[in-house]
Protein backbone atom coordinates (compact mmCIF):
# COMPACT_ATOMS: atom_id res chain seq x y z
CA UNK A 1 0.00 0.00 0.00
CA UNK A 2 1.10 3.36 -0.42
CA UNK A 3 1.94 5.86 1.93
CA UNK A 4 -0.78 7.67 3.62
CA UNK A 5 -1.21 11.47 2.24
CA UNK A 6 -2.21 12.73 5.58
CA UNK A 7 -1.79 11.00 8.79
CA UNK A 8 -2.29 12.10 12.33
CA UNK A 9 -0.85 10.55 14.94
CA UNK A 10 -1.75 11.41 18.65
CA UNK A 11 -2.39 14.80 17.89
CA UNK A 12 -3.10 17.35 21.21
CA UNK A 13 -3.86 20.92 21.33
CA UNK A 14 -5.62 23.01 23.76
CA UNK A 15 -6.07 26.91 23.83
CA UNK A 16 -5.29 28.05 27.21
CA UNK A 17 -7.28 25.45 29.82
CA UNK A 18 -9.45 24.38 26.78
CA UNK A 19 -9.01 21.25 25.55
CA UNK A 20 -9.62 21.18 21.50
CA UNK A 21 -7.82 18.28 20.46
CA UNK A 22 -7.53 15.11 23.03
CA UNK A 23 -5.23 12.61 20.34
CA UNK A 24 -6.41 12.59 17.12
CA UNK A 25 -5.74 9.58 14.77
CA UNK A 26 -6.29 9.82 11.59
CA UNK A 27 -5.16 8.21 8.25
CA UNK A 28 -6.16 9.32 4.36
CA UNK A 29 -4.98 7.52 1.72
CA UNK A 30 -4.39 8.09 -1.98
CA UNK A 31 -7.29 9.19 -3.88
CA UNK A 32 -9.73 9.30 -1.03
CA UNK A 33 -12.35 11.78 -0.23
CA UNK A 34 -12.76 12.58 3.29
CA UNK A 35 -15.32 14.02 4.74
CA UNK A 36 -14.42 15.78 8.44
CA UNK A 37 -17.44 16.70 10.11
CA UNK A 38 -18.70 17.72 13.76
CA UNK A 39 -20.09 20.18 15.48
CA UNK A 40 -19.56 23.58 15.87
CA UNK A 41 -16.11 23.85 18.14
CA UNK A 42 -15.21 20.23 17.89
CA UNK A 43 -11.93 20.74 16.38
CA UNK A 44 -12.03 20.57 12.69
CA UNK A 45 -10.75 23.76 11.56
CA UNK A 46 -7.99 23.27 14.51
CA UNK A 47 -7.08 20.03 12.92
CA UNK A 48 -6.55 21.67 9.70
CA UNK A 49 -4.44 23.90 10.45
CA UNK A 50 -2.42 21.73 12.39
CA UNK A 51 -2.23 20.13 9.51
CA UNK A 52 -0.98 22.38 7.27
CA UNK A 53 1.95 24.04 9.42
CA UNK A 54 -0.17 27.19 10.66
CA UNK A 55 -0.37 26.36 14.29
CA UNK A 56 1.22 23.83 16.22
CA UNK A 57 0.18 20.65 17.92
CA UNK A 58 1.17 20.11 21.89
CA UNK A 59 1.46 16.81 21.36
CA UNK A 60 1.82 13.89 18.47
CA UNK A 61 2.23 14.72 14.53
CA UNK A 62 0.54 15.66 11.69
CA UNK A 63 2.06 14.52 8.02
CA UNK A 64 1.48 15.52 4.22
CA UNK A 65 3.57 12.85 2.24
CA UNK A 66 5.18 12.04 4.92
CA UNK A 67 6.81 15.16 6.37
CA UNK A 68 5.95 16.59 9.32
CA UNK A 69 3.89 19.66 8.80
CA UNK A 70 5.95 22.37 11.15
CA UNK A 71 8.15 21.08 8.49
CA UNK A 72 6.85 21.56 5.23
CA UNK A 73 8.81 23.06 2.34
CA UNK A 74 8.25 24.75 -0.87
CA UNK A 75 7.78 21.49 -2.61
CA UNK A 76 5.19 20.24 -0.45
CA UNK A 77 3.35 23.33 -0.49
CA UNK A 78 3.19 23.31 -4.27
CA UNK A 79 1.50 20.01 -4.11
CA UNK A 80 -1.54 21.09 -1.50
CA UNK A 81 -4.23 23.25 -2.04
CA UNK A 82 -6.26 24.66 0.71
CA UNK A 83 -9.36 26.72 0.65
CA UNK A 84 -10.03 28.16 3.82
CA UNK A 85 -13.38 28.64 5.72
CA UNK A 86 -12.45 32.75 5.56
CA UNK A 87 -11.73 32.62 1.71
CA UNK A 88 -9.12 35.50 2.19
CA UNK A 89 -8.00 36.92 -0.54
CA UNK A 90 -5.73 40.27 -1.28
CA UNK A 91 -8.90 42.95 -0.68
CA UNK A 92 -6.78 45.26 -2.64
CA UNK A 93 -6.53 43.13 -5.82
CA UNK A 94 -8.82 42.70 -8.75
CA UNK A 95 -9.35 39.18 -10.00
CA UNK A 96 -6.78 39.26 -12.62
CA UNK A 97 -4.90 40.25 -10.06
CA UNK A 98 -5.61 37.26 -7.86
CA UNK A 99 -5.09 35.14 -10.39
CA UNK A 100 -1.70 36.87 -11.42
CA UNK A 101 -0.52 36.82 -8.01
CA UNK A 102 -0.99 32.93 -7.67
CA UNK A 103 0.18 32.02 -11.54
CA UNK A 104 3.47 34.03 -10.55
CA UNK A 105 3.67 31.94 -7.40
CA UNK A 106 2.62 28.40 -8.02
CA UNK A 107 4.58 26.10 -10.54
CA UNK A 108 2.14 24.25 -12.48
CA UNK A 109 -0.29 27.04 -13.25
CA UNK A 110 -3.40 26.43 -16.00
CA UNK A 111 -3.88 29.81 -16.96
CA UNK A 112 -5.89 28.47 -19.54
CA UNK A 113 -8.10 26.34 -16.87
CA UNK A 114 -8.69 29.56 -14.13
CA UNK A 115 -9.83 31.38 -17.46
CA UNK A 116 -12.27 28.64 -18.74
CA UNK A 117 -13.15 28.50 -14.64
CA UNK A 118 -13.52 32.06 -14.45
CA UNK A 119 -15.73 32.38 -17.63
CA UNK A 120 -18.06 29.38 -17.16
CA UNK A 121 -18.49 30.97 -13.33
CA UNK A 122 -19.53 34.47 -14.53
CA UNK A 123 -16.04 36.16 -12.39
CA UNK A 124 -14.48 38.84 -14.60
CA UNK A 125 -10.79 39.81 -14.27
CA UNK A 126 -11.44 43.22 -13.82
CA UNK A 127 -13.82 43.06 -10.82
CA UNK A 128 -12.13 44.29 -7.76
CA UNK A 129 -11.81 41.57 -4.81
CA UNK A 130 -13.78 43.71 -2.26
CA UNK A 131 -16.99 43.63 -4.59
CA UNK A 132 -16.75 40.37 -4.44
CA UNK A 133 -19.79 38.32 -2.99
CA UNK A 134 -19.20 35.80 -0.40
CA UNK A 135 -19.92 33.09 -2.76
CA UNK A 136 -18.04 34.49 -5.60
CA UNK A 137 -15.16 34.85 -3.53
CA UNK A 138 -15.52 30.73 -2.17
CA UNK A 139 -15.44 30.12 -6.17
CA UNK A 140 -12.66 32.42 -6.84
CA UNK A 141 -10.41 30.28 -4.04
CA UNK A 142 -11.30 26.93 -5.21
CA UNK A 143 -10.46 27.90 -8.92
CA UNK A 144 -7.03 29.28 -7.53
CA UNK A 145 -7.16 26.12 -5.20
CA UNK A 146 -6.86 23.60 -8.22
CA UNK A 147 -5.81 25.72 -10.68
CA UNK A 148 -1.89 23.78 -10.09
CA UNK A 149 -3.88 20.54 -9.96
CA UNK A 150 -2.95 20.05 -6.53
CA UNK A 151 -2.69 16.07 -4.96
CA UNK A 152 -4.11 16.92 -1.93
CA UNK A 153 -7.20 19.37 -1.59
CA UNK A 154 -7.92 20.26 1.94
CA UNK A 155 -11.29 22.53 2.43
CA UNK A 156 -12.16 24.35 5.24
CA UNK A 157 -15.97 24.13 5.52
CA UNK A 158 -15.59 25.55 1.96
CA UNK A 159 -19.92 25.85 1.25
CA UNK A 160 -20.18 27.80 4.46
CA UNK A 161 -22.22 30.73 3.23
CA UNK A 162 -22.80 29.76 -0.20
CA UNK A 163 -26.33 29.60 -1.25
CA UNK A 164 -27.74 26.52 -3.17
CA UNK A 165 -27.06 27.33 -6.41
CA UNK A 166 -23.24 28.18 -5.39
CA UNK A 167 -22.63 25.08 -3.50
CA UNK A 168 -23.74 22.65 -6.76
CA UNK A 169 -20.96 25.35 -8.89
CA UNK A 170 -18.81 24.49 -6.25
CA UNK A 171 -19.46 20.93 -6.25
CA UNK A 172 -19.01 20.35 -9.77
CA UNK A 173 -15.62 22.56 -9.39
CA UNK A 174 -15.03 19.65 -7.08
CA UNK A 175 -15.80 16.94 -9.39
CA UNK A 176 -14.17 18.40 -12.10
CA UNK A 177 -10.76 18.33 -9.92
CA UNK A 178 -11.48 15.00 -9.14
CA UNK A 179 -12.25 13.45 -12.64
CA UNK A 180 -9.41 15.74 -14.16
CA UNK A 181 -6.56 14.66 -11.47
CA UNK A 182 -7.88 11.67 -8.80
CA UNK A 183 -6.62 13.82 -5.99
CA UNK A 184 -7.01 13.23 -2.57
CA UNK A 185 -9.20 15.72 -1.13
CA UNK A 186 -9.70 16.42 3.10
CA UNK A 187 -12.77 18.73 3.61
CA UNK A 188 -14.84 19.93 6.99
CA UNK A 189 -18.38 20.75 6.38
CA UNK A 190 -21.88 21.10 7.81
CA UNK A 191 -23.62 20.21 4.11
CA UNK A 192 -24.17 16.60 4.85
CA UNK A 193 -26.14 16.20 1.72
CA UNK A 194 -23.46 17.41 -0.32
CA UNK A 195 -21.24 15.08 2.02
CA UNK A 196 -23.17 12.62 0.82
CA UNK A 197 -22.40 12.97 -2.65
CA UNK A 198 -19.03 13.04 -2.76
CA UNK A 199 -17.36 11.69 0.30
CA UNK A 200 -15.88 8.27 0.47
CA UNK A 201 -14.62 8.28 4.14
CA UNK A 202 -16.26 10.47 6.75
CA UNK A 203 -15.05 11.20 9.99
CA UNK A 204 -17.02 12.47 12.87
CA UNK A 205 -15.29 14.76 15.25
CA UNK A 206 -16.68 15.20 18.92
CA UNK A 207 -15.51 16.40 22.13
CA UNK A 208 -11.88 17.06 20.05
CA UNK A 209 -11.25 13.48 19.36
CA UNK A 210 -12.69 10.85 16.47
CA UNK A 211 -16.00 8.79 17.50
CA UNK A 212 -16.50 7.37 14.11
CA UNK A 213 -14.53 6.73 11.24
CA UNK A 214 -15.35 4.66 8.57
CA UNK A 215 -16.17 4.41 4.57
CA UNK A 216 -19.47 5.88 3.93
CA UNK A 217 -21.17 3.42 2.04
CA UNK A 218 -20.06 0.77 5.04
CA UNK A 219 -21.19 2.79 7.83
CA UNK A 220 -25.18 3.66 6.31
CA UNK A 221 -25.35 -0.29 5.72
CA UNK A 222 -24.35 -0.94 9.40
CA UNK A 223 -26.37 0.90 11.12
CA UNK A 224 -30.00 0.67 11.14
CA UNK A 225 -32.43 3.63 12.81
CA UNK A 226 -35.57 2.50 13.82
CA UNK A 227 -38.19 3.46 17.18
CA UNK A 228 -39.82 0.99 19.48
CA UNK A 229 -42.26 1.52 21.58
CA UNK A 230 -41.78 -0.91 24.58
CA UNK A 231 -44.89 -2.79 26.57
CA UNK A 232 -44.63 -1.84 29.86
CA UNK A 233 -41.58 -3.22 31.84
CA UNK A 234 -39.59 -4.02 29.17
CA UNK A 235 -36.33 -2.95 29.18
CA UNK A 236 -34.43 -0.01 27.17
CA UNK A 237 -31.99 -2.52 25.16
CA UNK A 238 -28.05 -2.06 25.50
CA UNK A 239 -25.01 -3.43 24.39
CA UNK A 240 -22.66 -3.33 21.56
CA UNK A 241 -25.18 -3.47 18.96
CA UNK A 242 -26.75 -0.20 20.65
CA UNK A 243 -25.06 2.95 19.51
CA UNK A 244 -27.79 5.57 21.52
CA UNK A 245 -31.34 5.45 22.51
CA UNK A 246 -33.36 8.51 23.15
CA UNK A 247 -37.05 8.84 24.64
CA UNK A 248 -39.31 9.41 22.58
CA UNK A 249 -43.32 10.91 22.63
CA UNK A 250 -44.75 6.70 23.23
CA UNK A 251 -41.65 5.58 22.88
CA UNK A 252 -37.55 4.92 21.81
CA UNK A 253 -35.54 5.90 18.96
CA UNK A 254 -32.83 3.80 18.51
CA UNK A 255 -29.60 3.49 16.68
CA UNK A 256 -28.46 -0.51 16.02
CA UNK A 257 -24.70 -1.01 14.81
CA UNK A 258 -25.35 -4.06 12.74
CA UNK A 259 -28.23 -5.57 14.61
CA UNK A 260 -28.57 -9.25 14.78
CA UNK A 261 -31.92 -10.90 14.18
CA UNK A 262 -32.07 -11.88 17.53
CA UNK A 263 -31.79 -8.48 18.92
CA UNK A 264 -34.63 -7.57 16.62
CA UNK A 265 -36.88 -10.06 17.63
CA UNK A 266 -36.73 -9.56 21.13
CA UNK A 267 -37.31 -5.94 20.35
CA UNK A 268 -40.36 -7.42 18.64
CA UNK A 269 -41.35 -9.47 21.59
CA UNK A 270 -40.86 -7.14 23.75
CA UNK A 271 -42.67 -3.86 22.23
CA UNK A 272 -43.75 -2.00 19.33
CA UNK A 273 -40.90 -2.06 16.50
CA UNK A 274 -41.34 -0.23 13.53
CA UNK A 275 -39.28 -1.40 10.35
CA UNK A 276 -35.53 -0.74 10.95
CA UNK A 277 -34.16 1.99 8.28
CA UNK A 278 -30.86 3.26 6.70
CA UNK A 279 -30.20 6.60 8.32
CA UNK A 280 -29.33 9.50 6.24
CA UNK A 281 -26.30 11.01 6.63
CA UNK A 282 -28.00 13.74 8.43
CA UNK A 283 -30.10 11.61 10.56
CA UNK A 284 -27.25 9.82 11.70
CA UNK A 285 -25.02 12.49 12.31
CA UNK A 286 -28.17 14.14 14.60
CA UNK A 287 -28.39 11.18 16.47
CA UNK A 288 -24.62 10.25 17.53
CA UNK A 289 -23.70 13.53 18.57
CA UNK A 290 -27.05 15.05 19.77
CA UNK A 291 -27.66 16.22 23.02
CA UNK A 292 -28.61 12.94 24.96
CA UNK A 293 -28.81 12.99 29.15
CA UNK A 294 -27.64 9.60 29.40
CA UNK A 295 -24.09 11.03 27.02
CA UNK A 296 -22.51 9.55 24.64
CA UNK A 297 -21.85 5.71 24.41
CA UNK A 298 -18.67 5.99 23.73
CA UNK A 299 -17.61 1.67 23.72
CA UNK A 300 -19.63 1.00 20.71
CA UNK A 301 -18.13 3.66 18.57
CA UNK A 302 -14.76 2.21 18.62
CA UNK A 303 -16.06 -0.76 15.94
CA UNK A 304 -16.91 2.34 13.87
CA UNK A 305 -13.45 3.32 13.72
CA UNK A 306 -12.07 -0.07 12.88
CA UNK A 307 -11.33 1.08 8.72
CA UNK A 308 -10.29 -1.92 7.00
CA UNK A 309 -6.74 -2.71 7.05
CA UNK A 310 -7.09 -2.64 2.78
CA UNK A 311 -7.99 0.05 3.02
CA UNK A 312 -11.39 -0.04 1.52
CA UNK A 313 -14.43 -1.32 1.35
CA UNK B 1 -30.69 5.99 -20.73
CA UNK B 2 -32.03 8.07 -17.28
CA UNK B 3 -29.63 7.02 -14.60
CA UNK B 4 -30.76 8.48 -11.20
CA UNK B 5 -29.66 8.20 -7.43
CA UNK B 6 -30.56 9.11 -3.87
CA UNK B 7 -27.73 9.98 -2.07
CA UNK B 8 -29.59 9.37 1.08
CA UNK B 9 -30.24 6.28 0.62
CA UNK B 10 -28.73 3.26 2.57
CA UNK B 11 -27.82 1.67 -0.62
CA UNK B 12 -24.07 2.64 -1.79
CA UNK B 13 -24.21 5.47 -4.67
CA UNK B 14 -21.88 2.67 -7.30
CA UNK B 15 -24.45 -0.31 -6.89
CA UNK B 16 -27.55 2.51 -7.34
CA UNK B 17 -25.84 3.05 -10.61
CA UNK B 18 -24.89 -0.18 -11.62
CA UNK B 19 -28.28 -0.72 -11.24
CA UNK B 20 -30.39 1.98 -13.05
CA UNK B 21 -28.14 0.93 -16.08
CA UNK B 22 -29.42 -2.79 -15.43
CA UNK B 23 -32.75 -1.84 -15.23
CA UNK B 24 -32.81 0.67 -18.48
CA UNK B 25 -31.55 -2.35 -20.63
CA UNK B 26 -33.74 -4.72 -18.84
CA UNK B 27 -36.98 -2.64 -19.59
CA UNK B 28 -35.91 -2.09 -23.28
CA UNK B 29 -35.26 1.65 -22.37
CA UNK B 30 -31.60 1.12 -23.88
CA UNK B 31 -29.96 -1.21 -26.27
CA UNK B 32 -26.57 -2.80 -27.55
CA UNK B 33 -24.36 -0.30 -28.53
CA UNK B 34 -25.98 2.27 -26.81
CA UNK B 35 -22.55 4.40 -25.44
CA UNK B 36 -22.46 5.29 -21.67
CA UNK B 37 -21.93 9.15 -20.86
CA UNK B 38 -18.24 9.58 -19.84
CA UNK B 39 -17.48 8.90 -16.01
CA UNK B 40 -16.84 12.95 -15.70
CA UNK B 41 -20.65 13.55 -17.38
CA UNK B 42 -22.41 11.21 -15.24
CA UNK B 43 -20.44 12.03 -12.09
CA UNK B 44 -21.44 15.84 -13.26
CA UNK B 45 -25.01 14.99 -14.15
CA UNK B 46 -25.63 13.18 -10.79
CA UNK B 47 -23.12 15.72 -8.33
CA UNK B 48 -21.56 12.62 -7.12
CA UNK B 49 -17.72 11.57 -6.73
CA UNK B 50 -16.47 10.46 -10.40
CA UNK B 51 -14.45 7.49 -8.77
CA UNK B 52 -18.01 6.50 -7.80
CA UNK B 53 -18.87 6.35 -11.39
CA UNK B 54 -15.42 4.19 -11.96
CA UNK B 55 -16.44 1.79 -9.97
CA UNK B 56 -19.98 1.16 -10.82
CA UNK B 57 -18.24 0.94 -14.38
CA UNK B 58 -16.38 -1.34 -13.68
CA UNK B 59 -18.86 -3.53 -11.90
CA UNK B 60 -20.81 -3.42 -15.06
CA UNK B 61 -18.15 -4.73 -17.40
CA UNK B 62 -17.33 -7.27 -15.10
CA UNK B 63 -20.64 -8.45 -14.95
CA UNK B 64 -20.46 -8.29 -18.85
CA UNK B 65 -22.83 -5.63 -19.11
CA UNK B 66 -20.98 -2.95 -20.91
CA UNK B 67 -17.47 -3.19 -22.89
CA UNK B 68 -14.92 -0.22 -22.57
CA UNK B 69 -13.15 0.26 -26.12
CA UNK B 70 -9.97 2.32 -25.41
CA UNK B 71 -10.30 5.87 -26.25
CA UNK B 72 -14.04 5.56 -26.83
CA UNK B 73 -15.97 4.98 -24.06
CA UNK B 74 -18.35 2.44 -22.63
CA UNK B 75 -20.97 0.50 -24.37
CA UNK B 76 -23.86 -1.42 -23.82
CA UNK B 77 -23.08 -5.71 -24.76
CA UNK B 78 -27.19 -5.74 -24.74
CA UNK B 79 -26.20 -9.41 -23.30
CA UNK B 80 -26.56 -10.32 -20.03
CA UNK B 81 -23.58 -12.03 -17.85
CA UNK B 82 -21.78 -13.96 -19.12
CA UNK B 83 -21.23 -16.10 -15.85
CA UNK B 84 -21.35 -19.58 -15.91
CA UNK B 85 -24.88 -21.07 -16.24
CA UNK B 86 -24.76 -22.53 -12.55
CA UNK B 87 -23.05 -19.73 -10.86
CA UNK B 88 -26.20 -17.12 -12.56
CA UNK B 89 -28.65 -19.75 -11.25
CA UNK B 90 -27.35 -19.34 -7.96
CA UNK B 91 -27.36 -15.61 -7.99
CA UNK B 92 -31.11 -16.03 -9.09
CA UNK B 93 -31.87 -18.33 -5.89
CA UNK B 94 -30.53 -16.07 -3.86
CA UNK B 95 -32.00 -12.88 -5.22
CA UNK B 96 -35.54 -14.44 -4.86
CA UNK B 97 -35.00 -16.34 -1.67
CA UNK B 98 -34.33 -12.43 -0.15
CA UNK B 99 -37.24 -11.22 -1.94
CA UNK B 100 -39.54 -14.11 -0.75
CA UNK B 101 -37.82 -13.53 2.94
CA UNK B 102 -38.80 -9.98 3.07
CA UNK B 103 -42.11 -10.31 1.84
CA UNK B 104 -43.05 -13.18 4.53
CA UNK B 105 -41.93 -10.26 7.43
CA UNK B 106 -43.81 -7.52 5.01
CA UNK B 107 -47.19 -9.86 6.05
CA UNK B 108 -47.53 -11.22 2.55
CA UNK B 109 -48.99 -14.04 1.20
CA UNK B 110 -47.34 -16.52 -0.99
CA UNK B 111 -50.19 -15.93 -3.43
CA UNK B 112 -49.42 -12.09 -3.14
CA UNK B 113 -45.66 -12.54 -3.34
CA UNK B 114 -46.48 -14.74 -6.91
CA UNK B 115 -49.15 -11.92 -8.25
CA UNK B 116 -46.54 -9.01 -7.36
CA UNK B 117 -44.03 -11.27 -9.07
CA UNK B 118 -45.87 -11.79 -12.00
CA UNK B 119 -46.53 -7.59 -12.28
CA UNK B 120 -42.89 -6.81 -12.52
CA UNK B 121 -41.79 -9.88 -15.11
CA UNK B 122 -44.51 -8.14 -17.52
CA UNK B 123 -42.46 -4.66 -16.94
CA UNK B 124 -39.14 -6.27 -18.64
CA UNK B 125 -38.71 -7.12 -21.79
CA UNK B 126 -36.93 -10.33 -21.55
CA UNK B 127 -36.52 -11.81 -25.61
CA UNK B 128 -35.45 -15.31 -25.57
CA UNK B 129 -33.11 -15.13 -22.53
CA UNK B 130 -30.37 -17.85 -21.74
CA UNK B 131 -31.76 -20.30 -20.75
CA UNK B 132 -34.71 -21.45 -18.60
CA UNK B 133 -34.12 -22.21 -15.09
CA UNK B 134 -35.14 -25.17 -14.39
Amino acid sequence: MNDPVVAFTGVQRWFRSRVVLRGLDLRIEPGQVYALLGRNGSGKSTALRILLGFLRPHAGQARVFGVDSNRLGPAERARIGYVGEEHRLYATMTVGGAVAFERDTRPGFRSDFVDHALQRTGLRKGQPIVRLSRGQRATLCLILAVASRPELLVCDDPALGLDVVMRREFLDALIDLLADTGCTVLFSSHFLADVERIADHVGFLHDGALVVDAPLDQLKQRVLRTTWAPRAGAAVPSGPHVLRTRQRLGGHELLLLDAPDALLAQLRATGELAPPLAPSLEELFAGLLGPEESGLLTMPFDSLRAAPAAGGL
Amino acid sequence: MLIRVDPTSAEPLFEQVVFAVKTAVARGQAQAGDKLPSVRELARDLGINPNTVVRAYEALERDGVIVRRQGAGCFLTGGGSELASAERRRQLQALLRKAATEAFHLGFTAADVEKALRQCLEQIDFGGGKESPS
